[in-house]
């Protein structure tokens, strides 16, 4: 198995997500992280899909996915040449012993510290899946109350984007 | 054009702009504001059902006899989750209806309402599209953007759901509207590099074979498959969706594949070095085990719907488009390049499976009436013009064996979700879409049990379907796999209908219909010509035949269709694969 992240270009409209989510399942497709937000377009939203599957099940995802009629647009975003990010709050047990060394690690990961109790820490923290995995190792010994993390963003490198074809799609039926 | 009107007026109005002449349906609560304007229209012929699964099923008949779309209507809750049989049925089968459907007030959605139930969410899965709609300015452009989607690329059922207070507020109506489906692109026309490869590999094979299916009959491609097939001269299999849509009487014609197919069509396919798929999904029902269906074929695959091609089984040339456009632009480029392909050998090997293997039954030596011998006179006599729309099961199999069909389209059953009950209610809408046709549903005595209660319908509405019920007092196909598959242990398959419990005849007259019975094989032709005779009311016919009739060729399920069976524990002996 291996991960793809697909950026899909769907129509904002309700229901949409339930759609797309549902295909994953009734397919019988895992999907690893989905994240889900507006962009620079207010009647296009864009779901960014992790899924672990071999290249021929992938081709029937991304076909099935196009046969939805609220989606815009599929692309798969290669690793090297796209840039890919998670976001993490990881609550740590911090007091005035420990405090010092979980800022150190939080600069060390260039992360930041969001919220200060008298015995914990609230961290923020954004990178690729690895490196989020390498920073809740190193605070794991500390104590680690509460941990939330959103699905992966990805977007392409250099100048060209994913949008602008969808978007002379979109004006030319509105 | 615009008008201020309520948001029923504004679906009323926008269906019979749409051209809408019949919509099979039941009011409720929900739906009711928009049966108040369907009562004063003149264009649109409500025809009022007993059961709304009829009422989807009636949609599809008509949908498959007209090549148009067919609607049916329905109230929330309940009214609606009736309809998913029928919607999920024109969803494997790619019949293009638009179900339209009542939902509670947009102010209680989601408070679990009376009669509320999440048909748009229930539905997903089973849609084409589906739309809610909560307010009525959205009516006109939704109704055109549903037929628009049923109709066009590869069809299928869509679902529009409108909240009462939608049907029940003010608004304009404007028409036309302008359709806003960005994401919607189907494509039709088929690359020309892939057709011309699809050409070279044709000239090449040996051992060819055209795969079609019915999204041949769907792109109303028939002609443009004949002219190919002839200027090829390769073998032609017809499956279960594309039954007539190749004469069946043509030299080339090799009978239907799959579990119950010809052995000349499994064995085309099993023993070609080229399959050429036209509108087909290499459906397991045709493949048998697919990891030892037509193992030396390369594959051509053509269908409008790109995810269909390489979803079982590999294309070497996929190519994505329109059948009537693929068909005539590789007529057109075999006919240019001149290049034929030798297939004599080929030809002396498939004329011998026809010759040795054709399509058999036995009769029965107690007098008692071969179901399939009911078939081939129904054919004889009722003809190649009739419509023919089976169920679900042995009565089916053998209506698609035994009736000859000539013309595309004839033959209308449930294919993909193989849905008992549906012919009744679907002979009446494929009667209704084709008044002057006659239209035979050929049903067993347990799907006629399922939504027989349409026959009230057919006989008001003055609907004279003919029924030919091939009572066998069983659920026959289930019963054979217990003969074959679970030591003759019929657990649950006995109807005892062939007890009179219920007596057809007597439901008939029951319903205003005429009843008819025959249990003699000397009887068939004079109760069929009877049946013929009679056009102004509905008539059943119960054909009573002998329970343990069986359909064959078989492939078992799940193994290879190379042990296809022609009668039990004998198999076809197959020429030798390597010239």
């Amino acid at each position: 198995m291996t991960r793809h992240t697909l950026s899909v270009l769907v129509e904002n409209k309700p229901g949409v997500l339930a759609r797309v989510s549902a295909l994953f399942s009734r397919r019988g497709f895992n999907i690893d992280s989905l994240a889900v937000g507006p962009t620079e377009h207010d009647d296009i939203s864009r779901m960014t899909i992790v899924v672990s599957v071999e290249e021929l099940p992938l081709e029937q995802v991304t076909k099935q996915l196009n046969k939805l009629v609220n989606v815009l647009k599929i692309v798969e975003l290669d690793t090297s040449q796209s840039v890919q990010r998670e976001l993490m709050l990881i609550k740590v047990k911090a007091d005035a012993d420990s405090r010092s060394h979980v800022l150190e690690l939080v600069q060390l990961f260039r992360a930041r510290c969001i919220d200060v109790a008298a015995d914990a820490v609230t961290i923020e923290v954004t990178g690729t899946t690895d490196k989020l995995e390498a920073f809740v190792k190193v605070l794991e010994p500390f104590g680690i109350k509460e941990l939330v993390q959103s699905g992966m963003v990805a977007i392409g490198r250099g100048a060209r984007s994913i949008t602008d074809r969808s978007l002379r799609a979109l004006d030319r039926t509105a | 054009m615009t008008e201020r009107m309520t948001g029923a007026q504004s679906l009323v109005r926008a269906l019979e702009h749409m051209d809408v002449d019949t919509v099979f349906g039941i009011p409720g609560g929900a739906i009711l504001p928009a049966y108040d304007p369907l009562y004063d229209s003149t264009k649109v012929r409500h025809v009022l059902v007993r059961h709304e699964q009829g009422a989807g099923h009636a949609a599809e008949g008509y949908a498959q006899a007209t090549g148009r779309v067919g609607v049916c209507m329905a109230t929330s809750g309940p009214g609606a989750t009736n309809l998913v049989t029928p919607i999920a049925d024109a969803y494997m089968d790619s019949v293009p209806i638009v179900a339209i459907t009542g939902q509670v007030a947009s102010g209680s959605i989601g408070t679990d309402a009376f009669q509320e139930a999440d048909i748009s969410g229930i539905t997903m899965p089973i849609t084409k599209h589906n739309f809610l709609i909560t307010d009525p300015a959205d009516i006109p452009r939704t109704i055109m953007e549903a037929f628009h989607i049923a109709s066009t690329g590869r069809p299928g059922p869509v679902l529009v759901d409108i909240s009462k207070d939608a049907l029940q507020a003010e608004t304009t109506f404007t028409w036309p509207p302008t359709m806003q489906l960005p994401g919607y692109r189907p494509v039709t026309r088929p690359h020309s590099k892939q057709i011309r490869e699809a050409a070279k590999l044709i000239a090449e094979a040996r051992r060819p074979v055209l795969y079609v299916g019915g999204g041949v009959h769907k792109a109303g491609a028939s002609a443009e498959l004949l002219e190919l097939a002839e200027l090829t001269n390769i073998p032609v299999v017809t499956t279960l969706m594309a039954r007539g849509t190749f004469p069946d009487s043509h030299p080339q014609h090799m009978g239907m594949p799959g579990m119950h197919g010809s052995v000349s069509a499994v064995g085309a396919l099993q023993q070609s070095d080229l399959i050429v798929g036209l509108g087909v999904r290499f459906d397991d029902r045709v493949t048998g085990q697919l990891s030892s269906f037509a193992p030396r074929a390369k594959i051509v695959h053509a269908d409008i719907d790109p995810a269909e091609i390489s979803k079982n089984r590999h294309a070497d040339v996929p190519i994505v488009g329109d059948c009537k456009e693929v068909i005539s632009d590789l007529v057109s480029t075999i006919q240019t390049s001149g290049e034929r392909g030798d297939y004599a050998d080929w030809w002396t090997v498939l004329n011998g499976y026809k010759a040795t293997y054709p399509l058999g039954y036995d009769t029965f030596e107690d007098g008692s009436l071969a179901p399939q011998y009911v078939m081939e006179r129904l054919s004889a006599i009722a003809g190649p013009d009739a419509y023919y729309v089976a169920g679900v099961g042995q009565h089916q199999m053998w209506a698609s064996q035994f009736i000859g069909y000539e013309k595309p389209g004839t033959f209308i059953n449930s294919g993909g979700l193989g849905t008992m009950g549906f012919a009744v209610p679907a002979a009446m809408g494929a009667k209704m879409g084709r008044p002057d046709a006659t239209v035979w549903a050929i049903d067993g005595d347990g799907c006629f049990q399922m939504t027989n209660q349409e026959l009230a319908t057919c006989a008001i509405e003055g609907v004279p379907v003919k029924i030919a019920v091939i009572n066998n007092g069983n659920l026959g196909m289930v019963r054979q796999w217990q003969a074959l598959f679970y030591d003759e242990r019929y657990s649950n398959t006995d109807l005892q209908t062939t007890r009179r419990i219920p007596d057809f005849v007597k439901l008939a007259e029951a319903y205003g219909c005429v009843g008819l019975r025959c249990e003699r094989p000397e009887d068939v032709d004079a109760t069929i010509e009877k049946a013929m005779e009679i056009n102004d009311v509905p008539v059943v016919v119960d054909f009573v035949v002998h329970q343990d009739a069986m359909v064959w060729p078989m492939v078992a399920a799940g193994t290879s269709n190379d042990d296809i069976k022609i009668a039990r524990d004998m198999a076809p002996k197959w020429e030798n694969e390597d010239d």
